[in-house]
């Protein structure tokens, strides 16, 4: 079972970071994806850019409307995914638990990831292309 | 029931299944003699009538396989002892943390009580299709973000626990606390809670707050009978008719409140109902009680009654003190803050400041039968 963790916090608390303390954080993050990775649980994962960096669109009648900025204007932002393969909610939640933005107070929205029951699986249908 | 959740995996599947295994039953056991051991005999039937179910669905093969993973090396008659285990993981799966906790309060009467949906719907004064709605999403949340059915491992226990405890006292409370229509499904949910509480500890023997709760509950519920009056007014502990509690209840609850001990807030709690019980209440240690209450769950509530225990045991003044000391802008809507206050008041002869209390604790009650104590007490203060 495949469930994406959404890492949602507040940017404003590591804009005036240092590059020790940034390299700290890295080290952290780049812990925790090989401990993802070596109990087989790793399926793929992000980090994002700042939301100020982000475009947001919507198609109205044929038009692109462009907005400057993230799709809601909050506090807290989504900063990155994994996506990670477990037994259960209850493995996903430990998983979860450990992610070094948790251990700073940040906020993590667990989704089970659907299955594409009856219809063409599209991760199989890209790995199918690219081989 | 439980045994088969856990082997399906699927709530209404298994539903449906013991259904229709009970409906065999009812056509064979007459005619051929009823098995040796029914439990087991249903818990196979419905298996079986499960597994024939699946087959005739359009995915059936995707199920089937699926199936098959889900009990692998299952024996073909599950031993009777494996069901208590089936119903505690049952429990903790609706009592997750990770449904909302109307949802685990639902679920919970629904799958472990025997409340039917009309029944949960009007103990909790929401309509039947709000509640059906509400139990449909709950399974739904179960099967595909798949909540598991396991007891949780032991660094989890005591979180997951406790949050167990509280739907029980949420239920409990529901029905003893009944703040609008006094119907008598909502008393009922007492006997539900306690039902349940009963059946935890003999899943859970040696968890001493399960033992703690289900003492707390017990002896709360010895007292229905006494703390309302026949126009339907509440009667304070002190002055209620002692011969109308429930001695089998006390008894019980007092032993089970001493088996607990007093490490936790359920155990604590009960050993102050157990000290209610008594004949002769002993205040100073009811204060150190609340006390050690405050230090494990600090509340401005657990500190209010703190105060009572101190002013009956030190006086109204003494008790008077340690309300003043107390202001929070959350209390400040409680109306029991305004009617203790009032009380001592009261009782130091203050009595202008006293009606005034009373006034503000009136407006703020919900309950009918607390307004009309209110009201009694006012009327005497200017009479």
């Amino acid at each position: 079972m495949r469930y994406m963790l959404v890492i949602v916090g507040d940017e404003s608390r590591y804009a005036d970071w240092s590059k020790e303390e940034m390299a700290a954080q890295m080290q952290l993050w780049s812990d925790y994806s090989k401990a993802l990775v070596d109990a087989g649980a790793f399926v793929s994962g992000e980090g994002l850019q700042s939301s100020t960096t982000a475009t947001t669109l919507r198609v109205q009648d044929g038009e692109r409307l462009l907005t400057d900025g993230p799709f809601v204007e909050t506090k807290e932002q989504i900063g990155g995914f994994y996506v990670i393969e477990c037994k259960d909610l209850d493995e996903a939640i430990d998983w979860a638990a450990q992610l070094p933005s948790a251990r700073r107070g940040g906020v993590c929205e667990i989704r089970p990831v659907l299955a594409y029951e009856g219809y063409e699986d599209p991760q199989t249908a890209r790995e199918g292309a690219a081989s | 029931m439980a045994t088969l959740i856990r082997i399906l995996g699927d709530f209404d599947l298994a539903e449906e299944a013991v259904q229709e295994a009970f409906v065999i039953a009812l056509e064979r056991w007459p005619r051929d003699g009823a098995p040796d051991n029914p439990g087991a005999w249903i818990v196979r039937t419905a298996r079986n009538r499960a597994i024939d179910r699946l087959r005739r669905e359009r995915h059936y093969e995707d199920k089937l396989r699926e199936l098959e993973r889900l009990m692998p090396g299952l024996p073909d008659d599950p031993p009777d002892t494996s069901l208590p285990d089936d119903r505690l993981r049952l429990f903790f799966t609706c009592c997750h943390p990770a449904l909302a906790p109307e949802v685990r309060v639902a679920l919970t009467l629904r799958t472990l009580g025997g409340l039917s949906t009309p029944e949960v719907a009007r103990a909790f004064l929401a309509s039947e299709s709000a509640t059906q709605q509400r139990i449909v999403r709950a399974k739904r949340k179960i099967r595909e973000a798949r909540i598991p059915y396991q007891v949780p491992p032991d660094h989890e226990l005591p979180d997951r626990l406790r949050s167990l405890l509280t739907v029980l006292y949420l239920i409990f409370n529901e029905g003893y606390l009944a703040t609008t229509a006094d119907t008598v499904v909502r008393r009922e949910l007492c006997d539900e809670a306690i039902r349940l509480g009963r059946l935890l500890r003999a899943l859970m023997p040696d968890e001493s707050e399960v033992r703690g709760l289900l003492a707390l509950m017990l002896l709360h519920n010895s007292r229905r009978d006494a703390r309302v009056d026949e126009r339907g007014e509440l009667v304070l502990l002190e002055d209620q008719d002692r011969s109308r509690w429930h001695a089998g209840e006390i008894r019980e609850g007092v032993r089970l409140a001493v088996a607990a001990g007093r490490r936790g807030p359920y155990a604590i709690q009960a050993a102050i109902a157990a000290e209610h019980a008594a004949t002769a209440t002993d205040w100073a240690r009811v204060a150190a009680l609340y006390e050690r209450l405050s230090e494990l769950q600090p509340s401005p509530v657990v500190e209010l009654n703190r105060a009572v225990a101190v002013s009956m045991a030190a006086g109204p003044g003494a008790g008077l003190d340690l309300i003043e000391r107390l202001e929070s802008p959350r209390l400040e809507g409680y109306h029991l803050l305004h009617a203790t206050r009032a009380d001592l008041l009261r009782r130091l002869g203050r009595d202008e400041e006293a009606a005034a209390a009373y006034r503000r604790a009136r407006e703020l009650a919900a309950n009918p039968a607390e307004r009309a104590f209110l009201e009694r007490r006012i009327t005497e203060l200017s009479g």
